[in-house]
C-alpha cells in the first residue's frame, strides 16, 4: 500500500478527569454523558487535583472508579453530610456529590435540604431518571403519576403513593442556594446546556456563592423497558412536561461571570 | 497546671480541644448538650471547625467525611442519638477511619429519660451497627479520667485507624469536680497515606466501605479482626482497688464502679475482704486480668446501671468457676452505696449455688423488694 501521510487532528478524547476504565452502566444510559460533562468541566477549570468527590448509593455507586481524582463513598442519602464534613475542614478544595433521585430525593432528602439551607459550598450533580435503577427499577420519589415500575406494577397511584417531588424547584426556595437548575440529557442541544450549567455550578462553589445543584433528566432504558432512542424520546415527551428545564435559582453574581 | 472545677461535659470538650481537635460536628441532646454548646464558642475562637448538624445522622456523616481528609474529628451524643449514629459508625469502621465519639448515656429504651444509665453497653461494646467491627471503648469514672481518656483517644484512634468511643453517663456529664487539664495542642491535620485531601502530586485515592467482591470483603474483615487482636494485646486498661488480699470483688465500670467503691470501703470497714475491679477499657475488655483475679476469689458481684449487659461478659470470662451475683438499677436510677453494701453482705453470708443465672436471682430479689 502506498504510504499516505496525513496530519492528525484530535477531535475527541477522554477527559483527563475520567479514569481509563470501562463503566458498568447499561447501554443507552445517560450517566456516561453526565460523567463526561463533569470531567470536561473539571479539566477546563484545572481543578482535578483540587477535587474531592463524594459518591452515593445507587447506579452511580462506582463513580469513584470512573473519575480520576480523590473520592469517598457515602452511605445511602448521606453524601451531602459527608461532603459538608470534607468541605468544612478543606474549605479551599472543591467538593462535589454525584447522586441519583432515590438517594437524594428519598432517603437523603433531609441531608440535601439541610446542606442547601446552610448554603454549604458544595456542588451536587443530581441525576433524575424517575426510578431506582440499581435495585432493578422500583418506584422513586420522582416516578411520574401512572408510571409503571417494579414496585408500582399498575402505574404510580397518586392516591396511595402521593406525588413526585420537583427537587430543583423545592431547593431553590432556600436562601442558602446559590445556583439550582434543571437540565436534560436527551439531545445534543440540551447536553450543551447541561455542560454550561455544570460549569456554573462549580463556578458558584469557586466564588463562594453557596450551594449549587444541577438536576439532570436522565434515561434508564433497561428498567423503563425501552430502547435507548425510545428512552430519550420519553424524557422529552413525559419527563420534561412534569420536570421543566429551567433556572430556579441563580445568584446575580453568576451573571457577571465571564467564562 | 492547677486544678479547676469543671462540669464533665465541658471537661471532655476542652480535653478534646487540647488534644488538637480540628473539627466537631454534633446535635443537641440531653444530658450531653453542654459539650456541644461549649465547643460552639470554643472552636471558632481558635479558628477551628464547629458545626451543629441537622440530626445525629448528619453529624456522624459529617464526621465521616471530615475524618477522610486526615483531620482530628469528634462527635458526641446521648443514647437515642447514638442509636441514630449506628449506620455511620458501621461505615466509619468499614472504611477504617480514626474517629472519636462521646456517648453520654441516659435512661432507655426509646425516648426513656435524661437521667444517667449504662444501657448502651451492648450497643457500643458489642456493636449496634451491622457487620463485624470493634470500636475501642473507654469508660471514665470521674472527670479527671474523662479528660485523660479523651485526650489520649485521638492518638489511639489514629494509631489503629479505629473508632474510639468515650462511654460516659449523664451523671458524669453533669457533675462538677476539680480536675487538671492537659497541655494545649494546635488543631491537627494529618496527611497519612490513605487520606483524601486532593490528589495533587500523587495518584487518586478512594475511601470506601464497599467491597463488592466477597473475597475482598473477607480480606478486609480479616484485617479488622487481626488489628483487633493487636488492640486486645496492647490497649487494655483497668483499675484495681483493695484486691491484694481480697476474697471477694465487685466488678463495675464508670459511675457504677465509682459508687461501688464506696460500698467496698464500707464493707472493708466491717472486716469483709473485698475489693473493686473496674474495667476502664470495655473494649478491649481486661479479660485475662479478670479471669486471673477470679481464680483466687470466693465470689464476684457485678454492679451496673442496666439489666446486666456487662454481666454476660463477666460470666463468659470467669467461665462460671466461682459464684457471680448481679445488682443493677435501670431507667436512670443510680445504685446507692448502701444498696450495694447489702448485696455484698448477701454475697458473703448467703452464697447461692453456682447454677442458675445471676440475673434471675437479682430479679427475684428485686421483685420481692418492689
Amino acid at each position: 500500500m502506498e504510504n499516505v501521510t496525513m496530519e492528525e487532528q484530535l477531535v475527541y478524547d477522554r477527559p483527563e478527569s475520567m479514569a481509563s476504565v470501562q463503566t458498568h452502566y447499561c447501554p443507552g444510559c445517560t450517566h456516561g454523558v453526565a460523567h463526561r460533562l463533569v470531567a470536561e468541566v473539571i479539566d477546563e477549570m484545572g481543578i482535578k487535583d483540587n477535587m474531592i468527590g463524594v459518591a452515593s448509593v445507587g447506579c452511580s455507586v462506582f463513580a469513584y472508579n470512573y473519575f480520576d481524582f480523590d473520592f469517598v463513598q457515602a452511605p445511602h442519602g448521606r453524601a451531602p453530610a459527608m461532603a459538608t464534613g470534607v468541605k468544612r475542614v478543606l474549605p479551599h478544595r472543591f467538593v462535589m456529590t454525584y447522586q441519583g433521585d432515590g438517594d437524594l430525593a428519598s432517603i437523603g432528602m433531609g441531608e440535601i435540604v439541610a446542606a442547601a439551607a446552610r448554603g454549604e459550598n458544595i456542588t451536587v450533580i443530581f441525576l433524575n431518571n424517575a426510578n431506582y435503577g440499581m435495585t432493578g427499577g422500583q418506584m422513586a420519589p420522582t416516578t411520574l403519576p401512572g408510571q409503571k415500575t417494579s414496585s408500582s406494577p399498575s402505574g404510580r397511584d397518586i392516591e396511595v403513593a402521593g406525588f413526585p417531588i420537583r427537587t430543583a424547584e423545592m431547593l431553590a426556595t432556600l436562601d442558602g442556594a446559590g445556583y439550582v437548575v434543571r437540565r436534560s440529557l436527551h439531545d445534543p442541544k440540551n447536553i450543551r446546556m447541561a455542560k454550561k450549567s455544570v460549569r456554573l455550578a462549580f463556578e458558584t462553589q469557586k466564588h463562594g456563592l453557596g450551594f449549587s445543584l444541577v438536576e439532570l433528566l436522565s434515561t434508564c432504558p433497561t428498567n423503563w423497558g425501552l430502547t435507548p432512542i425510545q428512552a430519550l424520546k420519553w424524557v422529552e415527551d413525559a419527563m420534561i412536561p412534569y420536570y421543566p428545564i429551567g433556572d430556579y435559582k441563580v445568584n446575580p453574581a453568576l451573571k457577571e461571570l465571564k467564562i | 497546671m492547677a486544678k479547676e472545677l469543671m462540669k464533665g461535659n465541658v471537661a471532655i470538650a476542652e480535653a478534646a480541644v487540647r488534644a488538637g481537635l480540628n473539627a466537631y460536628f454534633g446535635y443537641p441532646i440531653t444530658p450531653q448538650t453542654e459539650l456541644l454548646e461549649y465547643l460552639s464558642s470554643r472552636m471558632p475562637e481558635l479558628g477551628r471547625t464547629f458545626l451543629q448538624a441537622e440530626s445525629e445522622l448528619g453529624a456522624v456523616n459529617m464526621v465521616y467525611g471530615a475524618a477522610c481528609t486526615g483531620a482530628r474529628v469528634m462527635s458526641s451524643s446521648s443514647s437515642p442519638g447514638t442509636s441514630l449514629m449506628m449506620e455511620g459508625i458501621s461505615y466509619i469502621a468499614g472504611t477504617e477511619l480514626p474517629v472519636v465519639i462521646v456517648d453520654v448515656m441516659r435512661g432507655g429504651p426509646g425516648l426513656g429519660n435524661i437521667a444517667p444509665a449504662q444501657a448502651d453497653y451492648n450497643q457500643i461494646v458489642h456493636g449496634g451497627g451491622h457487620g463485624d467491627y470493634h470500636p475501642i471503648v473507654l469508660a471514665p469514672a470521674n472527670i479527671q479520667e474523662a479528660i485523660d481518656l479523651t485526650y489520649g483517644a485521638f492518638d489511639l484512634a489514629e494509631k489503629y485507624r479505629s473508632l474510639v468511643v468515650i462511654l460516659a453517663d449523664g451523671s458524669l456529664g453533669q457533675m462538677m469536680e476539680p480536675a487538671e487539664l492537659p497541655e494545649m495542642k494546635p488543631a491537627i491535620m494529618r496527611t497519612p497515606d490513605w487520606a483524601t485531601y486532593g490528589s495533587e502530586g500523587r495518584k487518586k485515592r478512594i475511601l470506601s466501605s464497599i467491597y463488592l467482591d466477597p473475597p475482598e470483603q473477607e480480606k478486609t474483615n480479616f484485617r479488622l479482626e487481626h488489628r483487633w487482636q493487636e488492640i486486645k494485646a496492647n490497649e487494655v486498661q483497668y483499675k484495681e482497688y483493695f484486691l491484694e488480699d481480697a476474697d471477694y470483688a465487685v466488678v463495675g465500670f464508670g459511675t457504677s464502679g465509682r459508687i461501688a467503691l464506696s460500698a467496698v470501703r464500707a464493707a472493708r470497714a466491717k472486716g469483709i475482704k473485698i475489693g473493686l475491679f473496674r474495667p476502664v477499657s470495655l473494649a478491649p475488655y481486661p479479660e485475662k486480668e479478670l479471669f486471673e483475679l477470679s481464680k483466687r476469689l470466693k465470689g464476684l458481684l457485678v454492679v451496673e446501671m442496666n439489666a446486666g449487659q456487662m454481666l454476660e461478659d463477666v460470666l463468659n470470662i470467669t467461665r462460671r468457676q466461682i459464684p457471680v451475683e448481679f445488682y443493677g438499677r435501670m431507667g436512670g436510677i443510680l445504685p446507692m452505696p448502701e444498696e450495694i453494701e447489702a448485696e455484698i453482705d448477701l454475697l458473703v453470708n448467703e452464697p447461692t449455688a453456682a447454677n442458675g443465672h445471676p440475673r434471675d436471682r437479682w430479679l427475684a430479689r428485686f421483685g420481692k423488694k418492689n
